[in-house]
């Protein structure tokens, strides 16, 4: 059904009205539609991504292997690790933010509906932008941090470069426009008497990722315009052999790129403190201290980048500092861990899909973090970092860790959205393949690493003794792969055969839980008062039950938009302007600009 | 969820398991050529004492955090019954102790961490035998000042003296690591690093480029061989002899013509003492004593050298050696020649 008028399609500036179909979805302002074409385009990343995983198992499989060339390699491990981070595992947190932080507030949207929608089509248009990089065999092939002065103009002639680094300014816009919505959303937003000691943990680590976005993608901004320019205009930031610094970019990277885990990780936390909660019908245990420590996580993330630099030469100050400053951060990670194991302690566990994947991260993040102590000691570090120790840690923290986080959060919130709950078989099936496969992809790495094995090696000769465990870990890969097939295929068929789920289908705790599923576009009809923390599960205790919506309510929402799509399009003629001509980036600039004018000025009704 | 708790109950042994591989992982892997388990150091020694210390934190930390987690689990898991459990929100008493106890840890952890960055990071000692390493895409160039050698792709060391490695690069950042004889260092243009160390025991180690820097950045191996000091002696005797045996047969005297003629382009790049002062590539003066060619890639025979120097870029993607256009029988000779530049 559309309901644009014979009028309005006749005037391209007419609003929007349509309520279903393609130009609903491409004009939509409701964080819920939002939050689906946030999940639907990031798993699709996710998928890519995996892809290109899996091709490079398949190479490393065999010693001495042709399967794909060296360039194809470098460019396969690059574009894994920047998709994976940027358009997969960031987006797809943001797809939670989407979805639940306006529901556990008691809000109706977000504070800025047409910017969260801008931030989403910079995000889709960044994520192709880069990945069209495939198609002119120009594939970034620098590695995911890519240092200098490889990445220089001499070093790096073509595009390869060019469509990394202008990619990752593109998407930043997203990252950073999303980021001062939610930080908005929760400071003004939350329903009358909720106060901070009241809101749900989710929306805490929500507000927390906020802040280390802010705070930490000026930096990744600032690297990639002084590399832009000695790209483009002949500077030499970077570049010694020009009087530049290439440790200038390690450094200004990992200021950005500690944070940036603690982005990765930290809604991934959030997720696990709601489910966790929720299926062991108790509350969460010791919950300032798991605030407090969220907080001190992302303070401290700011304070340790050198740690991945122990084997660049900093000196015995500052490799002491950073050893120290990496070591503190155990601290508040083991609280947070103590605290999810006490709430489960005593409890009433249910079993569900998304409990095991909530417990499953706790179980992998303790073996993430536990290798990360050895990496926080410098000396021992210098055996292990660039190799596939390295590689084994940080996959037990973003895949052990993000990924089975997101998971559980998806089994979870998946009723909400959909009205429907997804298969719990396959949603068993799916945790244990997913599981075995990781720890037999990944745990092998460790002992690939300490036995001398580098990342980043398209080949490796026989007779290293890297043989068996990289075959041992391809297998497992394609384990990974079918336990993803049956996730995908749950998410399918759970659509329209899957359990009708109710408003409440797990005797949950938090206010999402008070209104229908799917919820009507404004959310709540009343909004909510508060006056505890997990407020619906206290009312439910007290006999009360959900606070009373009256059905079809007409609450005056947000109108549908076009210009954030029109501003975010000026800025993808704008950047691949950088690289072709400089009048199709002024062109691009300047439709920005009309974009943004359009918007600014856009009657309210 | 009888299967589930099996599943669980199999899984508390599989933890502990994981470790002991891990453990045992160590030992059975003693013969492995880059092991960093089994150094042959001072260095290598001292990081690996600590390593292990930490591994045994970590394998008390997993069994008491994992255990604990998984009694959870088996205790308090619920199948369909309603009602409500005890809703506790916390414990102060208990938050405290678990925020101390890994202070605790931490601080046996960190003390020693710090002892053994600044033992390791000390000014090398005064005795030290100097070598410069140079990386270059993607090879490594080797210079002992004290002696006058240049020499590319295999390091001689001597037992039982400390070796100063001054680390540079000719182009972008390398990091320079022998797995056996300790950690890795990076290599930056422009700035100078430092790694010294005592090798412990002879023997030959792999080593290989740890800093992702370009297309075969895993093709920039390297090899060190420590030799006992006589050995040593005699290695240094034989590089630093500038007039090895000039070639007899015929295939090699052809072959040096070619690599003199301004033609075949070899010269511009290659030094051979009193032959050639070209610095682009390996110093070739003694090429023909080394075990490899091609920064570890081939074993060092004439019919390895003839394949490399036919068609540098299809053995080592990307080498900045070009394909030069030589005939079978031009790189035959070439090969006979650079095999008798002991």
């Amino acid at each position: 059904m559309s309901s644009v008028t014979a009028t309005a399609t006749t005037h391209v500036h007419a609003k929007p009205k349509s309520q279903s179909g393609v130009w609903s979805w491409i004009t939509t302002v409701d964080h819920k539609r939002i939050a689906v074409l946030y999940f639907v385009t990031a798993f699709f990343f996710f998928v890519i991504g995996g892809i290109e995983a899996v091709l490079m198992r398949v190479q490393l499989a065999t010693p001495n292997n042709t399967f794909v060339d060296a360039r194809t390699f470098n460019a396969l491990f690059t574009m894994h690790g920047t998709t994976m981070v940027f358009l997969a595992l960031m987006p797809l947190s943001v797809a939670f933010f989407n979805l639940v932080v306006p529901l556990q507030l008691g809000a109706r949207d977000v504070a800025f509906p047409r910017l969260n929608a801008f931030s989403y089509w910079v995000f889709l248009l960044g994520g192709l932008f880069m990945n069209s990089s495939w198609l002119f065999k120009a594939a970034p092939d620098t590695g995911w941090f890519g240092y200098a002065n490889l990445t220089s103009r001499a070093f790096s002639p073509g595009h390869s470069v060019d469509f990394w680094m202008l990619g990752l300014q593109f998407l930043g816009i997203a990252s950073l426009a999303g980021a001062f919505n939610f930080i908005v959303t929760i400071l003004n937003m939350r329903a009358p008497g909720m106060t901070f000691m009241r809101m749900p943990i989710f929306c805490w680590m929500t507000l927390v990722t906020s802040f280390l976005l802010v705070l930490a993608f000026p930096v990744i901004t600032v690297a990639l315009i002084l590399l832009t320019f000695d790209r483009f205009v002949g500077t030499s930031f970077f570049i010694p052999q020009g009087g530049g610094d290439p440790v200038l970019w390690q450094h200004l990277f990992w200021i950005f790129g500690h944070p940036e885990v603690y982005i990765l990780i930290l809604p991934a936390m959030g997720i696990i403190s709601e489910v966790l909660p929720t299926f062991s019908r108790k509350p969460l245990f010791g919950y300032p201290f798991v605030v407090y420590s969220g907080v001190f996580i992302g303070i401290l993330g700011f304070g340790v980048w050198s740690h991945h630099m122990f084997s660049v030469g900093l000196g015995p100050i500052a490799d002491s500092v950073f050893a120290i400053t990496t070591m503190l951060i155990a601290i508040p990670t083991g609280v947070k861990i103590f605290n999810w194991i006490a709430t489960l302690w005593g409890g009433h566990i249910r079993p569900t899909t998304s409990l095991l994947f909530a417990v499953g991260f706790i179980a992998m993040f303790i073996i993430g973090g536990l290798s990360g102590i050895e990496h926080a000691s410098p000396p021992a570090d210098l055996q292990q970092t660039d190799t596939y120790f390295v590689v084994a840690h940080f996959h037990y923290v973003l895949f052990g860790g993000t990924i089975l986080g997101i998971f559980a959060g998806l089994y979870y919130w998946y009723p909400k959205i959909t009205g429907r709950l997804m298969d719990e078989t396959l949603g068993k099936i799916h945790f244990w393949l997913t599981m075995i496969g990781f720890n037999i992809t990944f745990f092998p790495m460790h002992l690939l690493g300490l036995w001398g094995m580098p990342r980043r090696i398209y080949t490796y000769d026989k007779g290293l003794g890297f043989d068996t465990l990289n075959l041992v870990c391809t297998i497992g890969a394609f384990i990974i792969v079918i336990g993803t097939l049956a996730l995908m295929w749950n998410l399918v068929v759970s659509l329209k055969k899957g359990k009708v789920a109710g408003p409440d289908p797990w005797d949950a705790r938090t206010l999402e839980w008070s209104i229908p599923s799917p919820p009507p576009e404004y959310n709540f009809a009343v909004l909510p008062t508060v006056e505890h923390r997990d407020d619906l599960w206290e009312r439910k205790q007290a006999g009360l039950g959900p606070i009373p919506q009256p059905p079809n309510a007409h609450v005056h929402m947000p109108n549908p938009s076009y210009w954030p799509l029109v501003t975010a399009f000026g800025m993808l003629i704008f950047f691949s302007g950088l690289m072709l001509s400089i009048y199709m980036a002024i062109f691009g600039f300047a439709f920005t600009i009309f974009g943004i004018y359009r918007w600014a000025f856009e009657p309210a009704s | 969820m009888s299967s589930l708790r099996h599943r669980l109950r199999r899984s508390t042994f599989l933890a502990p398991l994981a470790l002991l591989f891990l453990v045992a992982g160590t030992a059975w892997a003693a013969g492995f050529p880059q092991n960093t388990l089994d150094p042959t150091s001072d260095f290598g020694h001292q990081t690996h004492r600590l390593f292990t210390d930490i591994l045994w934190w970590e394998v008390g930390i997993f069994v008491i955090v994992e255990g604990a987690l998984v009694v959870a689990l088996l205790r308090f898991m619920h199948r369909g019954e309603k009602g409500v459990p005890h809703q506790l929100h916390g414990h102060t008493g208990v938050e405290v102790a678990w925020t101390l106890a890994p202070a605790l840890i931490l601080v046996f952890i960190g003390v020693p961490t710090v002892m053994t960055i600044w033992r390791t990071q000390a000014p090398a000692p005064k005795n030290s035998l100097e070598i410069q390493v140079i990386g270059h895409q993607w090879w490594w160039e080797f210079r002992y000042p004290q002696y006058g050698i240049v020499t590319a792709n295999e390091v001689h060391l001597p037992q039982g003296r400390p070796v100063h490695f001054i680390l540079n690069s000719a182009d972008i950042i390398h990091s320079f690591w022998i797995p056996k004889l300790g950690g890795k260092r990076d290599v930056i243009p422009t700035r100078t690093n430092h790694l010294w160390y005592t090798a412990d025991s002879v023997g030959v180690w792999p080593g290989q480029c740890a800093e992702f820097c370009g297309t075969s950045h895993a093709n920039m191996r390297l090899l060190g061989v420590v030799d006992s000091p006589t050995d040593f002696a005699s290695w240094v005797a034989a590089e630093t002899d500038t007039l090895p045996v000039p070639p007899s047969d015929s295939l090699a005297v052809a072959g040096a013509q070619l690599f003199s003629s301004p033609a075949k382009l070899c010269i511009t790049c290659h030094t051979i003492q009193g032959v050639s002062a070209g610095m682009v590539g390996p110093n070739l003066t003694h090429v023909g004593s080394r075990r490899y060619i091609a920064a570890g890639l081939l074993e060092n025979t004439p019919t390895n050298i003839a394949k490399w120097v036919s068609n540098p870029p299809a053995v080592k993607p990307g080498a900045l050696m070009p394909v030069l256009g030589l005939s079978p029988d031009e790189a035959r000779a070439l090969a006979a020649y650079l095999t008798t530049r002991k």
